[in-house]
């Protein structure tokens, strides 16, 4: 199967040109044995680490567009994986992120961190309710602007299930401009664009978009 | 039976902090994983890791996120599920997973708190699983520490053996003592002479 993942080294995409590996990496498969990894139980979660819409209100409500974000995590046999940590953060409407480091000058919301955290379900289901992220420049080359993205990362039962990604929205005019979506396979960029689900959105509350999300399932030695 | 196909991977870029690692760089949301492998009422005595990463121009990087996933030091992996603030009523109270932003020490160290990990089995040394996330990486990258004075373990292990002798330097931290501490220094780099020996899984 074509890999879905994109190169060490992505030429657009500057930052990679002095921190990519220049030797190919070492494969380790037969040499490994058992790395599961811990769960981690309901309780480490608060009741709002899911509503980033309510987990860092000050004042009032956060600006911008409330949406759902849910979808299902599975290996790449379509197992479902219950008890998997996704953890998101994200710009604020307006492209914002609250760092120390941007240098976007649009807007903070005071009542917007964009971070956030849940655990899959006994299905493998997810659900998240946020602010759509708004565009954000950034200085990869004259006139750089990122897509509208939430940053996923995902911590599942076996050490090679961990996953960092980006989710998109469907029909983002950026994606021909940008190295770090354009860094993936062309046959696979399908797969980071979030599908809008009508079924799920929430009448007169918010709009909904779907994000499966299927991690490397490559623990199944000749012995099962 | 189909295989799916899986989620690219895509850069952690250069604002996880206040998502992932909120309490080391000071913003408002607590974090699940933290530099310190253990509680402090761990039994047992800790060493530190400490190290940098530097790219190919030798420049510190203060962007990155480590992760360190370990054995206890009986050489078992934590199997029990992590609940809140039960590092400490655990088995032997060691989470054996840690996490870790550069940025906040100088020079863009890291720092983690521990226990020395004991060896899995015949066959292998005490090692630390770590996996490096950054700005400019698009997947993860994975290596694995080993300790410089584990000399007759690290000639028995069968992954280090099997990396080209000339580059297994480059998965040694070493061991020194600074103020009464016991510190292993793992410096990752990326490219270059020295260029860290990175695995797929
Ligand atoms: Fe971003």
């Amino acid at each position: 199967m074509l890999t879905t993942h994109p190169p060490h080294l992505s030429l657009g995409y500057k930052s990679t040109i002095l921190r990519s590996p220049t030797q190919p990496l070492m494969p380790v498969r037969e040499l490994i044995r058992d790395l599961s990894m811990p769960v981690f139980g309901q309780s480490v979660l608060r009741e709002f680490d899911n509503d980033l819409t309510k987990n860092a209100r000050i004042n009032g409500e956060p600006i911008g567009e409330r949406i759902k974000v849910a979808g299902r995590v599975m290996d790449d046999s379509g197992r479902p994986l219950p008890n998997v940590l996704i953890e998101i953060w994200q710009a604020n409407a307006a492209g914002r992120y609250v760092h120390k480091a941007e240098i976007h000058d649009a807007p903070l919301d005071p009542n917007f961190l964009g971070g956030g955290r849940v655990l899959t379900d006994s299905d493998g289901r997810y659900s998240f309710h946020t602010i759509k992220p708004g565009a954000y420049p950034w200085g990869n080359h004259y006139n750089a602007w990122r897509p509208n993205h939430i940053h996923f990362s995902v911590i599942g039962h076996q050490f090679e299930h961990r996953l960092v990604t980006q989710m998109y929205f469907p029909g983002d005019p950026l994606f021909d401009y940008d190295p770090i979506f354009q860094s993936v396979p062309e046959h696979a960029r399908d797969l980071m664009i979030a599908k809008f689900n009508m079924d799920w959105t929430e009448p007169e509350f918010a709009l909904a978009y779907q994000f499966d999300i299927v991690l490397n399932g490559r623990r199944q030695t000749p012995f099962e | 039976m189909e295989q799916l196909r899986q989620t690219p991977s895509q850069t952690v870029g250069p604002f996880f902090a206040y998502g992932l690692t909120a309490e080391q760089y000071g913003y408002p949301y607590d974090s699940l994983m933290n530099h310190s492998l253990v509680s402090p009422d761990t039994p047992g005595e800790r060493i530190y890791i400490t190290g940098r990463i530097v790219d190919g121009n030798n420049v510190s990087i203060t962007d990155a996120l480590i992760e360190l996933w370990q054995a206890d030091p009986q050489g078992q992996y934590r199997t029990s599920p992590i609940e809140h603030n039960t590092a400490a009523q655990t088995d032997r109270g060691f989470l054996g997973f840690g996490r870790m932003g550069t940025g906040t020490l100088p020079d863009g160290q890291f720092k983690f708190t521990t226990l020395k990990p004991g060896a899995i089995g015949d066959g292998s040394a005490p090692h630390i699983n770590v996996l490096l996330l950054m700005r400019g990486a698009l997947l993860n990258l994975y290596t694995r520490l080993y300790f410089s004075d584990e000399p007759a373990a690290n000639a028995q292990d069968a992954l280090l053996n099997a990396v080209a002798p000339e580059r297994r330097a480059t998965l040694l931290a070493h061991r020194e003592e600074v103020n009464g501490e016991t510190r292993y220094v793992f410096n990752i780099h990326m490219q270059g002479s020295n260029e860290t020996v990175f695995f797929s899984l």
